[in-house]
């Protein structure tokens, strides 16, 4: 194994010496980048080319200039790595390193959304295949897998950011929109659940009604301008929580898990008020990291009190309860943010931008609220990026699990009396996920290439941006550069995902 | 009591079922089943004609244009106004816009102005250049991009992802290898070069070096599911029998595999239409004079709030197109399935029981 690796490993050196070397003299070859400066009328432009030949060492023919290039970047073996200048003369690893956070940030929160969302969907579509909701959920999926991004991102500019700006001057829920949302809930749940035509429409009844009390009542108290939780609300929805997760992850009838669980609902609610006092004093990440120690502590102890045997899946759902309920906090301490973001002056009661990574006129100081403005910033791209991508979760992640429960063990462990939780969960989603992995290690990769046309659209300087710009103005280190860290990115992915795959599936075995 | 009955129910309908999906397939060659399977498949057969009918519609509109610039050979369509005329008479709309398309579908009865094509159908831009004329060449070219794409990359990730999911050992080494040096290099540099070197080539051109780097993900999808396929008792079975390494491959893995090579290829078929316009909107894709809708969508995106029809007609046409797409590759891996048992409608179960019945 460790032998394959290092295999894998070495030619990966090779595949990066090649494909540099390629891709460097193909850029090379492909234009002049003084080309602008020749035909400049401007009196320095002499001068200036003679300075850029020089600092970029433009007169050493692009095969041997790429040989200057790989021992600048070598010198990172010795600590002393220089990627080269651009052609601003910036140094390009600075230009990098401060483009990646921004990439990230741009892509990780969307991907992982997607793949979260998709794989529930997909699972769901599955169980229930051949029913209205497969068919709704397979139509949007294909309709999101033909999107483009760009187009459809003018469309979330106008509607979604404007358009909901707008509502926020008069936050009253019009009609049309209440009865729309409402019968759109009621669909929605009556689909997903299913059953006969009575249970069918009795949940569509439900939940309809239920969806639409739900706006006029948050209409009425002014929520949208004011939003919160609330210990109350953050308790009850703790409960329901404790109860799904405890049905998903070991079933209901396990007690110690459920009284687990639902403990941690309880200190959810217990540690609501010390948690606002925490997070708002100093040094956040520090509280984050104490508040997260804290809290999987507190779950580890709670389910060693409850189980007595099997503590590890015990202690899992305690752990992912408490996680969630944590979650909840911070939403309705965001929330709680919302009314001072919108007051201040830079904002002024619009809320959601459509371009840009931070507000620049907002104060600093405040980490809720600049927090908050950076989250308002992602909000555009992260939703146009998660449509157009967990389409494609969607799709593979029912096509597998219909794979899987075709299969014959599926069949042996109905056979042997399993209920049905045990069979979906246990046997058929963890070999769902062998295919998945694959895909989602490849995604992951790619994020760091980065989405240059979503940064272009919302405006966001990352590393698509920087790659699109080196190659519009020839600027052949920085090209280099955002390549380098790519490629790298993209090959590790792959071995990543061919060593995952073989350690996942016993059957397949690499580097025989 | 009960119970015992509702079993007996279900283990009976449970007959029947088994016994309507075996009725169907009795007699059929595999060939036959998939052709059946594929005509049932309503969404499906909806967007084949669909497809069929919007190709036909897009190629007969604009013509044909081939040869380079300085000898073209040109069709005309039956379209009057081509992607270069200007009509200076621009269209008014019915509050002041001007260029506002002059189509109008809905009939008298509704709103009183009766249907209508009018002389510029999708209106027109700030110039006065016909914008339906633009939008069937854009989608003409958008077309046959993605058709010599989805084929080259269908060929070669196949290819490249059975032979090393069936081979493993050093052919599978240096293959994957070189999928991982293609996987590293940016399509959109390449493009620059050729742009730069060459000049505009064409769409064809275009598509074919888009063809040549867009297999990657397809092959270790085909080679995944090789070196699963390749471990199962079939394959050992047919090993034991005599067959040799072509007969394995094409007679018993690849017709398992060929579901997820269609869904893929399908998948990447709507991709291309989508990167081809992403590509233009970038501006390394097809170059003006020359049009295709990602190029449209991008010269026009600003003028969204006055003139929206720039923005709605060229996106409406990229999305009905991967839509048709996406659901015949839907319709086609349902078909191709072995194991894909239909629905059991209503309908079937009370011809069962009656056929049951008159027996």
């Amino acid at each position: 194994m460790i032998a394959y690796i290092l295999r894998r490993l070495s030619a990966l050196v090779v595949i990066l010496f090649g494909s540099s070397f390629i891709i460097y003299n193909l850029s090379a070859i492909s234009g002049d980048p003084l080309e602008a400066l020749r035909i400049s009328q401007d009196p320095n432009a002499a001068q200036q080319i003679i300075t850029l030949t020089r600092d970029l060492q433009l007169d050493v023919p692009p095969p041997l200039r790429y040989f200057l290039w790989l021992k600048g970047v070598l010198g990172a073996f010795v600590g002393q790595v220089d990627f080269g200048m651009t052609r601003d003369a910036q140094s390009v690893t600075d230009a990098v390193a401060a483009a990646i956070p921004t990439t990230i940030r741009l892509v990780v929160g969307a991907t992982v959304i997607a793949i979260i969302l998709g794989i529930t969907i997909g699972i769901v579509t599955a169980l229930r295949q051949y029913s209205r909701f497969d068919y709704a959920m397979t139509f949007f999926a294909f309709l999101l897998f033909s999107l483009p991004i760009f187009w459809f991102a003018v469309l979330l500019k106008q509607y979604l950011a404007i358009g909901f700006n707008n509502f926020l001057t008069d936050p009253q829920v019009s009609a049309p929109w209440i009865i729309g949302l409402s019968l759109f809930s009621g669909l929605f749940w009556a689909s997903v659940i299913g059953g006969d035509r009575r249970k069918v429409f009795t949940i569509f009844g439900i939940a309809a009604v239920g969806s639409a009390a739900v706006i006029m009542l948050l209409g009425s108290l002014d929520w949208f301008r004011n939003p919160g939780l609330g210990p109350i609300v953050i308790f009850g929805a703790s409960v329901g929580i404790a109860f799904a997760v405890t049905q998903l992850s070991t079933g209901l009838a396990v007690r110690a898990a459920l009284k687990s669980a639902l403990a941690m609902a309880v200190f959810g609610l217990v540690a609501y008020y010390p948690a606002q006092w925490v997070m708002e004093q100093e040094n956040h990440l520090l509280n984050f990291v104490l508040m997260a120690t804290v809290t999987v502590a507190v779950a580890i102890l709670t389910s060693r009190f409850f189980a007595k045997e099997d503590r590890g899946s015990v202690t899992r759902t305690a752990i992912i309860t408490a996680a969630f309920v944590a979650i909840l906090i911070i939403i309705d301490k965001f929330m709680q943010t919302w009314a001072p973001y919108m007051e201040t002056d830079a904002i002024n009661y619009r809320p959601v931008p459509t371009v840009g990574q931070v507000n620049d006129l907002l104060e600093p100081g405040n980490f809720w609220i600049s927090s908050l403005d950076v989250l308002m910033h992602m909000f555009l791209p992260t939703v146009a990026l998660t449509l157009i991508s967990f389409a494609g979760y969607i799709r593979y992640s029912r096509g597998s699990l219909l794979e899987v429960l075709n299969q014959d063990y599926i069949r042996t462990a109905r056979a042997k009396g399993l209920t049905e939780r045990t069979v979906i969960m246990r046997h058929a989603f963890r070999n769902t996920m062998i295919p998945l992995t694959t895909l989602m290690v490849v995604d992951f990769a790619g994020i760091i290439g980065g989405a240059i046309i979503t940064e272009r659209i919302f405006g966001w300087v990352g590393m698509g941006t920087l790659f699109n710009q080196a190659i519009n103005t020839m600027d052949l280190n920085l090209l280099m550069g955002v390549f380098l860290v790519t490629a790298t990115m993209s090959v590790m992915a792959n071995l990543i995902a061919d060593l995952l795959y073989s350690a996942l599936d016993p059957r397949i075995r690499v580097g025989k | 009591m009960f119970k015992k009955k509702v079993k007996e129910q279900l283990s009976s309908t449970d007959q029947n079922e088994n016994a309507i999906a075996n009725k169907e397939t009795e007699g059929l060659s595999q060939g036959q089943i998939v052709r059946r399977r594929f005509v049932r498949h309503r969404a499906a057969m909806i967007s084949l004609w669909s497809l069929i009918v919007m190709v036909l519609f897009v190629f007969t509109a604009s013509g044909l244009h081939l040869g380079n610039e300085q000898n073209p050979i040109t069709i005309h369509g039956w379209w009057n106004w081509s992607i270069t005329d200007i009509d200076p008479e621009l269209s008014i709309g019915a509050d002041g816009i001007v260029g506002a398309p002059t189509l109008d579908l809905i009939p008298s009865f509704i709103d009183g102005t009766g249907f209508n094509i009018g002389n510029h159908p999708f209106g027109q831009d700030d110039i006065g250049l016909d914008y339906f004329a633009l939008v069937m060449r854009g989608a003409q070219q958008s077309i046959v991009v993605m058709v010599i794409i989805g084929l080259i990359a269908a060929f070669i990730g196949t290819v490249v992802g059975a032979v090393t999911g069936y081979f493993r050992g050093w052919v599978d080494a240096i293959l994957m290898r070189f999928t991982d040096f293609i996987i590293t290099i940016p399509a959109i540099i390449i493009g620059s070069v050729i742009g730069f070197q060459f000049g505009n080539l064409g769409v064809i051109f275009l598509a074919t070096y888009l063809g040549l780097f867009s297999w990657t993900g397809l092959s270790r999808l085909v080679r995944g599911e090789f070196l699963s396929l390749r471990e199962r008792e079939f394959v050992d079975a047919a090993r034991v029998a005599g067959a040799g390494s072509a007969r394995i491959v094409f007679k018993h893995i690849l017709p398992n595999a060929v579901g997820v090579i269609i869904v893929s290829v399908t998948l990447l078929m709507s991709g291309a239409i989508i990167t081809e316009s992403a590509l233009s909107y970038l501006g390394f894709g097809v170059v003006p004079p020359d049009v295709s809708l990602g190029l449209l969508i991008s010269k026009y995106q600003d003028s969204f709030t006055t003139r929206p029809w720039l923005f709605w007609y060229p996106g409406m046409f990229i999305i009905a197109i991967a839509l048709c797409i996406n659901f015949i590759g839907d319709g086609l891996r349902d078909a191709f399935d072995p194991r894909q048992r239909r629905r059991i409608t209503k309908k079937d179960r009370a011809e069962a029981k009656l056929a049951k019945a008159r027996a």
